[in-house]
Order: structure tokens, then C-alpha cells, then sequence
């Protein structure tokens, strides 16, 4: 099955609950998936302090070391900080996400890094997700957009690097609930492409195929559109960039999907039940994505001196 | 999810007055369990149902359950007897096998709607998602707003009645159930073409408008079905296997 539940927060005086209210929605999708759980977290000032990026590395590397490592081999003026969250060890520093994957790499190598941006901190485990969203310290999160999965895997292990969300690109994270059929052409294709993959995962090749399109010019729009066309299975997919969130169905749509919407917040969850504990969502305009559809919400810009 | 045990019931205990459960405070299992236990003639209102699963499934009994808010996945489901109401919408598998009865959501219902029902009478006043009235073997089903696609998909009996529109692929693969529609078809599916209406098409259709409380009139309405060329094998084809 899988579980998804993702949250938009436009009004930015709900900023703050924003870790609160992907709490409650992730409780209700906790059965479509119970072996293992992520969260992409975008605009956190806990998780992605402005004027520094971050990178989450799955490892079981003393985070006390791992940041004297990165002191040595980054600038001076970076100022890493490493943080453990069971599996996953989120790392910031104040240099570009690129620079500080590098240094990760060189740290810890062979380590898979699974988060990557300036905006998102992705975290992701094995285990019941409730817990691992607890251990996250979910509910005291502040942020613009929040993206959760349960997985119930059926294409690959289950490992922390198999978890979802996939964030392959700085600041972009998909989540799928399905599976592809297709996959294994597809990333031998993007292999001779250049593109480089950490996983067997069916997931992971769909991610890989937007950030290649997106690196080559499409915007989340027209990239979920010509994934369309190249993949094939059963997927609902939510995408989500540091502005953006998207939501796509193959065209048998199989695979559930519910949105709700008000001026304050979009959502988008598996099922109904996710929804109903968003304030307002009574006079919600709540509808299903349609089969084939690409739905893209953009984060409206926040005035100057309001809240991140 | 809470599970508490308390008293799950408030409010008379028999005669005419409705049984209140508030599901804040009993479980979907302890509500299901008293409406199996509960004797003909029964009225049970439903509270806080926030979108659970398997409310009301498999009533046997002349019950009339209400509930007031927006259910889950498969409410009603085998439904046998008495009327199961929602003031609200429904998830996925809306009365799901339904042998007879009624089932009435005043919301919308997501996808497979009153899938494989064998009798009774199916009311959404909304809409419904994908794949409603798919496999439907007898059922009833009226749909106030409009419906996704696959929608009686290898229907083998019943009669589908939509006041909106219907999505791609209406009917596909189609046995005998009568499909009406009032508004647009998006597509036909294999096999299933309009058909005249004749006077006892627009009686039972007349008929079904009424009981299913809609202003409608069966004049405005067309027929779809099978053409019934799927029935037998065609020669033809024998290249194909």
C-alpha cells in the first residue's frame, strides 16, 4: 500500500504548526505502511537555519566526530553542526549543499546521503513511523511544506536508504505510493545518460528522471508531464521543491489520493482520514486528483520581515 | 487511533428513540458489534466518524443508522437490510457487495462505489470517483452529480443512473446492466453503446429518480448497454492466441 500525507502551509501565521499538523496526519497513514517512514521538511529554522544548507547521510557515525572531520575539511567560516537522528544524521554547515555533500563524502565514505538542500531536511528510518517522527521531534517543527510516507515495501528492501522521501536534487523530494513496472529499463537508460544511482529502488529512478529533466530545463510541471509518457505502472507521486508541491496520477489511478484546500494550506494525503484533523478543513473545497492530471501548487512569496 | 472501552452507548435504550455512538469515544469494532447484535426496527445515530474504515459493515438486520460526518473506506459494505445514511462524503468501496437495502451519502463517495453489488439501492447525491458500479451484478445505483472513469466496468446486472456526467471508458466490457446518463459521456468502453429508450426504460428510470428523492425527469436522460458482441468468440480472431 504505502501512506502519503503532504501539507503546503500558505498563511505564513500558520507557519508554525506546520510540524504539529503533519504529525496528526501522519498517525492516520501509519497503517498503509508500518516498516518505515520519512519526512522532507522544508523551511524549518531548527532543521535549515538560513544561510546554511543541509545534507542527511545515513550512517551510525558519532556525530561528534563526523563534525571534527568536517571542520578539517571544510572553510573555516562553515561552522558545521551534526545532529543524529537514528539512522538518519542531518548535517548543516554555511557553505552550498554542493561543497557540504562533498565533504560528507569524503568523511564517511560509501555512506549514502539521502537528504540534500538549503531548505529541505529530509529524515528517514526504519520503524514505526510515529515513533521515528517522534525521535525527529516532528510536532515542534516550524516550515512552509511537510512531505511524509509510510512504506509497506514490495520493489526493494527495507532500509533506511530505501525509505521515502527520495531527494536525489538540492531541495527535491518525491514520494511515491505504487510501484513501476518499467524501472529497470529506464535506469540502465539514465545510467548511459551520466546519472548515478544509490539504490535498486523503483522509486528512486522516477526521482532521478525529474531532477535529470529539471536539470535540463523542464520546471515540475512539464518534467511530471513527460514522466507520463516514459513510465509505466501504478504510481501517485507527490514532488515537492523549496517553492512548489505537485501531485500526479497514472491514468488508471488506482492508487488513492484525496486534496483538501483553503487559503491557509493545501494537503494531500492517501486517504480522507489524514485530512480531517486540519483546522478549517469543514469548509475545505476537497476533491481527487484525476487520473493523468499534473496539480502544482507554488508557495506564495513571504513579505519581507514575516515569518520564514 | 484510540480504542477506548467505555460505555459505547448514550442515550434510550429501545423504543423509538435513535441509539447515539460517539466513535471519539467507541471503537469502529464496538459499533459494528452492537449494530450486528441489535433487533429489527432499531435507529442508531453515528458521531465523529472522521473518516473511518468499515463503518456499518454487514448489517443483517432492519436497522436505520445515520451518521453524521464524513466515513472511510467501505461503509456499509455487504450491507443486507434497512437504510445506512452518511451526512457527509465516503472513501473508497462505498457499500461494496451490497445485497439489498439502501445506502445513502448526501457528500461525495471516492472510487468503486457500490462495487460487485447484487441488489438494494445505492444514493450518492455528489459525485463519485473512478470505477463506480464496476462488476455490478443486480444493484441499484443513482448518482446525483457526476462519475469517474471505468465506471460499470464488466457490469453484469442492475441499472447505473448519473444526473452529471461520466468519465472515459463508460461500460467497458459491459454484460447486461441498463446505464443511464443525463449529462456528457467522456467515452464508451469496449462494447457498450447508447440505446433507445423505450417506454418501460423511461418508467423504471422514472421510478428510480423518485426513490431516490431526485427533481431529474427520466425524458432528459440516454441509455447505454452492451452491443453484446463480446459474448462469443469470434472465429476472426482465432489468429490472436
Amino acid at each position: 500500500m504505502c501512506g502519503i500525507a503532504a501539507l503546503q502551509i500558505r498563511n505564513p501565521a500558520l507557519r508554525g504548526e506546520l510540524g504539529g499538523l503533519m504529525h496528526g496526519m501522519l498517525c492516520e497513514i501509519v497503517e498503509r505502511g508500518p516498516d518505515s517512514a520519512g519526512l522532507a521538511l522544508y523551511g524549518s529554522e531548527r532543521l535549515t537555519p538560513e544561510g546554511s544548507s543541509a545534507i542527511t547521510v545515513i550512517s551510525d557515525a558519532d556525530p561528534g566526530v563526523l563534525a571534527d572531520d568536517l571542520r578539517a575539511l571544510l572553510p573555516e567560516a562553515a561552522n558545521p553542526a551534526v545532529v543524529a537522528y537514528a539512522e538518519s544524521i542531518l548535517v548543516n554547515a554555511e557553505t552550498p549543499a554542493s561543497v557540504l555533500e562533498q565533504a560528507v563524502r569524503a568523511a564517511l565514505p560509501g555512506a549514502s546521503i539521502v537528504g540534500r538542500g538549503s531548505n529541505v531536511a529530509v529524515l528517514k528510518g526504519v520503524g514505526h513511523p510515529v515513533e521515528l517522527a517522534d525521535s525527529y521531534g516532528l510536532t515542534s517543527i516550524s516550515g512552509t511544506q511537510a512531505l511524509s510516507h509510510t512504506r509497506m515495501a514490495t520493489e526493494s528492501a527495507v532500509t533506511a536508504v530505501g525509505a521515502h522521501p527520495f531527494t536525489v536534487a538540492e531541495d527535491l523530494c518525491l514520494v511515491h505510493n505504487g510501484s513501476f513496472s518499467n524501472h529497470a529499463s529506464i535506469r540502465r537508460w539514465l545510467r548511459a545518460e551520466g546519472v548515478e544511482f544509490d539504490s535498486e529502488n523503483d522509486s528512486e529512478v522516477a526521482a532521478r528522471f525529474i531532477a535529470w529533466r529539471m536539470a535540463h530545463g523542464d520546471d515540475l510541471t512539464t518534467a511530471l508531464e513527460a514522466l507520463q509518457g516514459v513510465f509505466d505502472g501504478f504510481y501517485t507521486l507527490v514532488v515537492t521543491t523549496a517553492d512548489s508541491m505537485a501531485v500526479v496520477r497514472d491514468p488508471i489511478a488506482c492508487k488513492p489520493a484525496i486534496i483538501a484546500e483553503t487559503d491557509d494550506w493545501i494537503a494531500m494525503a492517501s486517504e480522507y482520514r489524514a485530512l480531517a484533523g486540519l483546522p478549517g478543513i469543514e469548509d475545505a473545497r476537497i476533491f481527487e486528483p484525476s487520473p493523468g492530471v499534473v496539480y502544482t501548487w507554488a508557495l506564495a512569496p513571504v513579505l519581507e520581515g514575516a515569518a520564514r | 487511533m484510540t480504542l477506548i472501552a467505555a460505555q459505547p452507548v448514550t442515550g434510550a435504550a429501545g423504543g423509538d428513540a435513535a441509539t447515539t455512538v460517539d466513535l471519539a469515544r467507541s471503537s469502529v469494532r464496538e459499533l459494528n458489534r452492537l449494530l450486528h447484535d441489535a433487533d429489527d426496527g432499531t435507529s442508531f445515530v453515528v458521531e465523529s466518524p472522521v473518516g473511518s474504515h468499515n463503518i456499518a459493515v454487514g448489517i443483517t438486520a432492519d436497522l436505520d443508522v445515520t451518521v453524521e460526518g464524513d466515513v472511510g473506506y467501505y461503509f456499509a459494505g455487504m450491507h443486507q437490510t434497512g437504510t445506512a445514511t452518511v451526512h457527509g462524503s465516503a472513501g473508497v468501496g462505498l457499500a461494496e457487495n451490497i445485497m439489498s437495502g439502501m445506502v445513502h451519502v448526501t457528500g461525495d463517495a471516492s472510487q468503486s462505489t457500490a462495487a460487485t453489488g447484487h441488489g438494494g439501492l445505492v444514493i450518492v447525491d455528489g459525485n463519485t470517483g473512478a470505477r463506480c458500479g464496476i462488476s455490478m451484478k443486480g444493484v441499484d445505483i443513482v448518482v446525483g452529480g457526476s462519475i469517474g472513469h471505468a465506471s460499470a466496468f464488466m457490469a453484469q446486472a442492475g441499472r447505473l443512473v448519473v444526473c452529471g456526467d461520466a468519465g472515459e471508458a463508460l461500460g467497458d466490457s459491459i454484460y447486461e446492466a441498463r446505464i443511464y446518463v443525463r449529462g456528457e459521456v467522456a467515452s464508451l468502453g469496449a462494447d457498450c453503446v447508447e440505446k433507445e429508450m423505450r417506454p418501460e426504460h423511461l418508467a423504471e428510470l422514472g421510478e428510480l429518480l423518485q426513490r431516490a428523492g431526485r427533481s431529474e425527469r427520466a425524458e432528459e436522460f440516454r441509455r447505454y448497454g452492451s452491443a453484446r458482441n463480446l459474448y462469443h468468440f469470434k472465429v476472426d480472431n482465432a489468429g490472436s492466441y
